[in-house]
């Protein structure tokens, strides 16, 4: 049996519906969101990048500073919270989610972001994310990943590549990484996207459509660890591998990169099955072959996740950008308004004759 | 015409196979049974699995109840009769029958398939092994069959009416009213009237067959209990304990938001909740146990209630958890419905092994308080004792149940809500911060030790709280040593301190020179067992007093004094001694423990043996010092 819902509304700059804002010419400067702890980094994290680009942004959001939460679990990245002038929860490590949980759907004011690694996201608390995607809670994700467990001293993580070498893996790790993007796509996330620490204008512009989409957001963010990890990226630093390496997804657009002008390369759909694969233009030409258009609106994650699978851990062609952004039901939504329904069908908040009445039930006797 | 004969008091208990109905049988009868104004109490007993094969031993469910004209605390050691729907359910109960007790069994289902599947050679109600029993051989099903004849329903549709006829039948022989019976089938087949005339007519033909027949030539009365005046229900340990944090939660001024996972014998609380939108109740199903208390924490965080339902497993996976709470100091209700253990153990069945667990079961110095229903309808005020201590000195609370509580039952008298106390919860707000100084987010109340709660929202209190260890007062992150050193002390501190009532004794010769010899002392769902067997005691002449912890950690303040002032003490617990090492370890005092991990609860029978074992053969305490206050006397712990 299911019932119709009544389905509260979703749909594009919803993310913050709810959230109190700051009065008509009130603005709160990047300064106002720093808090006066001490960071404490390695020199050369990229954590440092992203901090400052989300302090940087914060106050383009418009909203009370007293209504933002960043809720975090355990490692290098999950200190984040306690750098920022806004609430803060450092919880324990994995289920950074569930606390969220809770906390938004106990108080739809808030706007609330999740901070977390590769190692706090993916294994200890992979069970986590992918129910809090299922559900499309309204929150934020920042999932860092820079391939490693830097908080432990250098173990190798689930993003890690096949084969790394760390303290914990003498000959090598046999296991195979996870792909966040694709993990997260197939859980049917509504809300996908990739960027890196060290470019600052598209993790910016990343991190807005995040925080104004209703329903879970995942950021994959590329983070460099200096001390046991260091230069997992740098072929998607240096400005010619950038180039050739980058796709830069961009909705309504034909999906295409390298070269001076950014179309060296396209992509096309495979010949054979499913999935799609790099071909030059001048082949592609050649062949009749289109490019694919991106559209991260569509309904079906198939484009998204064939897109996410020109990846790997190699990094010979990696697609940044928002992967998907649809509408869904947001499941701290669809509680509440169970509960409100409830209330207001009963006529507003029970009074204690009311729960006299539920404490009596059917079924009672009386002795004189 | 049978003749009518009373009674003070019967234990029946209905047993047949998990499909038979017989918990449906045992409660409608119980509602008939507190219809009349007996007190009563009962104890289902089913099997972990929801459908072992027919006809087997596993499969054998039954139900339990002891009703009587006076006060009831135990649904009973030994049934009076047992009512067996099949051969298995004979051969499963047939053992705690006394001799002489009457036995009630469908004859139609003692075939020759069914006798071999439990290993009868020949037919017991045939073979003349009953003999030392009052055997009642009744052909239930076919008689239903037949009652049921012009409705056109199935053969299979109709015997599923059997537990039905069965009920008429006992309700014309105990004299109960079936008014209510018929309401509720009624309301629960209304939208089938093909089976909701089945169960009426069989319930009828049931009674009849009674009236009727002169195979029952007695029929039993047993009178109204004299009882408080007001209004009564019955209720379950698992209603009144959902019922207890719902209403915990409208006195508090709180929004009640529940995370949980599905996990025997706590679903209930998680069902009846979830049933409460309309009282402003959120709850969530989680996708496991451990984002079941995440999300109550945050939920709690934000300002709500937070509460999340578990038995003894899910307290190991949620331990972690509990430990942030401890940290974050945020009020948070974990309730542990507690079953045989360790790990899937006995999920259906009873047991109090989970204190030590309670009381230790976390990494560091982890101390929270600990609050132990003893009664069904007890649960309901457990719980609202949990969530006044959670919300005055921001605490988790763990509030121990067991599944004898969850399941069983009692009658209950109806509280007005409006009469309950009321638990004043303040949040922190700017202007309790002195203008150019920054919020403290652990400065404490001098009184309560508690920290300020201090919510998402609140302009001007922006912080930081985490795992890591805090400075006082601050909360910042601090490795200090002596730092560390006093913020462990303060959180042991702040839980020693919480306030609780001091431990009642129930002893008749607290006047008398010569005092008592024997006080039995015990927590939880004893209570009931503890208490029976202590009034037998006394009436054969023990002196025996009692007393009945509710609060575990910390224990009342006299716990000590109270241990101290009688000769012997005697702790009978549902494990294998875990109140008493406390006590032992706490008081220095030499506790008798007497303990049982059968799945079942105490029989007060066994009880009243143990006592009066303790009282002639155990010697005194020569220490024992008379019962009384004595302030020279400094705890062990002090």
């Amino acid at each position: 049996m299911s019932i119709e819902l009544g389905l509260p509304t979703v749909g594009p700059g919803q993310g913050l519906r709810g959230v109190p804002t700051l009065d008509a010419g009130q603005a709160l400067t990047r300064k106002q969101f720093v808090a006066d702890n001490e960071v404490r980094w390695c020199p050369g994290c990229g954590d440092y990048a992203v901090l400052a680009a989300v302090q940087g942004f914060l106050p383009d959001l418009g909203l009370r500073r007293e209504n933002i939460v960043f809720v975090s679990g355990i490692g290098c990245s999950s200190r984040f919270p306690y750098y920022l002038d806004t609430y803060g929860v450092h919880s324990i490590h994995g289920r950074a989610p569930t606390f969220a949980t809770g906390l938004a759907v106990a108080r739809p004011d808030l706007n609330v972001w999740v901070v977390t690694g590769d190692g706090d996201a993916l294994s200890i608390g992979a069970g986590h994310l992918l129910h809090t995607l299922r559900r499309n809670l309204n929150v934020t994700i920042l999932l860092f990943n820079n391939r490693i467990y830097g908080l432990t001293k250098g173990q190798y993580s689930p993003t890690s590549e096949t084969g790394k070498i760390t303290k914990s893996t003498p000959a090598g790790s046999v296991d195979g990484p996870f792909n966040p993007v694709s993990m997260a796509l197939g859980a049917e996330a509504t809300f996908v996207a990739r960027t890196l620490d060290s470019d600052r204008a598209h993790l910016t512009q990343v991190l807005k459509a995040a925080a104004e989409h209703r329903g879970t957001a995942l950021v994959e963010i590329y983070q460099n660890c200096p001390i046991f990890n260091d230069g997992a990226f740098d072929v998607l630093k240096d400005r010619d591998e950038a180039t050739a390496r980058l796709v830069r997804l961009q909705a309504g657009e034909p999906v295409r990169f390298g070269g001076t002008d950014g179309d060296a390369n396209v992509v096309v759909a495979r010949a054979d099955g499913g999935g799609v694969e790099v071909v030059s233009r001048d082949v592609a030409a050649a062949t009749g072959r289109e490019p694919v258009v991106h559209d991260p609106a569509a309904d079906d994650p198939s484009a998204a996740f064939a897109l996410s699978r020109l990846d790997d851990t190699a990094m010979g062609h990696v697609p940044v950008g928002i992967f998907r952004s649809v509408d869904r039901p947001v499941y701290d939504d669809l509680v509440r308004s169970q509960v409100d329904g409830a209330v207001s069908a009963a006529g507003g908040p029970a009074d204690d004759a009311a729960f006299t009445a539920l404490l009596t039930g059917s079924d009672t006797w009386t002795v004189d | 015409m049978a003749t009518t004969t009373p009674l003070d008091h019967v234990v029946i208990r209905f047993a047949g196979d998990s499909g038979d109905g017989m918990q449906l049988t045992g409660d409608r009868f119980t509602a008939e049974t507190a219809a009349l104004g007996n007190d009563l109490a009962t104890l289902p007993n089913f099997p972990a699995e929801i459908r072992a094969p027919a006809g087997t031993l596993p499969g054998v469910s039954s139900f339990q109840l002891q009703f009587a004209d006076h006060e009831v605390l135990t649904p009973g050691d030994d049934p009076d009769v047992l009512v067996v729907m099949n051969p298995a359910a004979l051969k499963a109960n047939l053992r705690d029958l006394p001799h002489g007790g009457t036995v009630i069994a469908d004859s139609d289902s003692f075939t020759k398939r069914n006798l071999s599947k439990v290993g009868y050679a020949s037919s017991p109600l045939e073979d003349g092994s009953l003999d030392a029993y009052r055997l009642h051989s009744v052909p239930l099903t076919s008689m239903t069959v037949t009652a049921l004849a012009e409705l056109g329903l199935g053969r299979k549709d109709a015997e599923r009416s059997t537990n039905m006829f069965a009920l008429g039948l006992l309700s014309w022989l105990y004299s109960r009213p079936t008014d209510g019976t018929r309401r509720f089938l009624e309301s629960k087949f209304a939208a089938k009237p093909q089976i909701l005339a089945a169960n009426l007519r069989a319930l009828e033909a049931g009674w009849a067959y009674g009236e009727t027949t002169e195979v029952f030539t007695v029929r039993y009365e047993v009178a109204p209990a004299p009882s408080r005046s007001g209004t009564f229900r019955n209720i379950t340990g698992n209603t009144a304990l959902a019922y207890g944090l719902a209403v915990a939660a409208h006195t508090s001024d709180l929004p009640l938001v529940l995370g949980s996972y599905p996990i025997t014998p706590a679903s209930d609380i998680l069902h009846t909740l979830s049933g409460l939108k309309r009282f402003g109740v959120t709850t969530l199903q989680a996708e496991d146990e451990i984002a079941g208390i995440g999300a109550a924490l945050g939920a709690a965080y934000g300002g709500a209630l937070g509460v999340t339902t578990t038995s003894g497993p899910g307290l190991s996976l949620k331990a972690e958890m509990l430990g942030l709470g401890v940290m974050l100091e945020l009020p948070l209700i974990l309730v542990d419905v507690q079953r045989g253990g360790p790990s899937t153990g006995l999920p259906t069945k009873t047991e109090q092994a989970d204190l030590l667990q309670a009381m230790f079961g976390r990494h560091g110095e982890a101390p929270l308080p600990i609050v132990a229903a003893s009664t069904p309808g007890d649960c309901f005020d457990a719980a609202r004792e949990a969530v006044r201590i959670a919300v005055t000195y921001m605490t988790p609370v763990i509030l121990l149940s067991d599944g004898y509580l969850a399941n069983g039952s009692e009658p209950w008298p109806i509280p007005d809500v409006a009469s309950l106390p009321r638990v004043k919860v303040r949040f922190a707000h700017a202007d309790d911060v002195p203008a150019e100084e920054k919020f403290r987010p652990y400065s404490r109340n001098p009184g309560t030790l508690a920290r300020p709660w201090a919510v998402p929202g609140t302009a001007g209190l922006e912080h930081r709280i985490g795992g890591l260890e805090k400075a006082d007062g601050t909360g910042e992150i601090s490795y200090d040593a002596d730092n560390h050193d006093r913020m462990v002390r303060l959180r042991q501190a702040k839980v020693d301190g919480v306030d609780v009532p001091d431990l009642d004794v129930d002893d008749p010769w607290s006047c008398d020179p010569k005092g008592a010899d024997l006080l039995v002392l015990g927590w939880g769902s004893t209570y009931g067992p503890i208490s029976a067997a202590v009034r037998k005691a006394r009436a054969s002449g023990l002196r025996v007093a009692r007393a009945h912890l509710t609060h575990l950690n910390p224990f009342p303040a006299n716990t000590g004094d109270v241990l101290r002032a009688y000769p012997r003490v005697l702790v009978p617990e549902m494990n294998l001694g875990q109140l008493a090492l406390l006590l032992r370890a706490k008081y220095l005092v030499d506790v008798m423990s007497r303990t049982t991990v059968r799945g079942q609860p105490f029989s007060s029978g066994d009880l009243e043996h143990a006592i009066s074992e303790a009282v002639t053969h155990a010697p005194p305490r020569t220490t024992a010092r008379g019962f009384g206050p004595d302030t020279s006397t400094q705890e062990a712990h002090a």
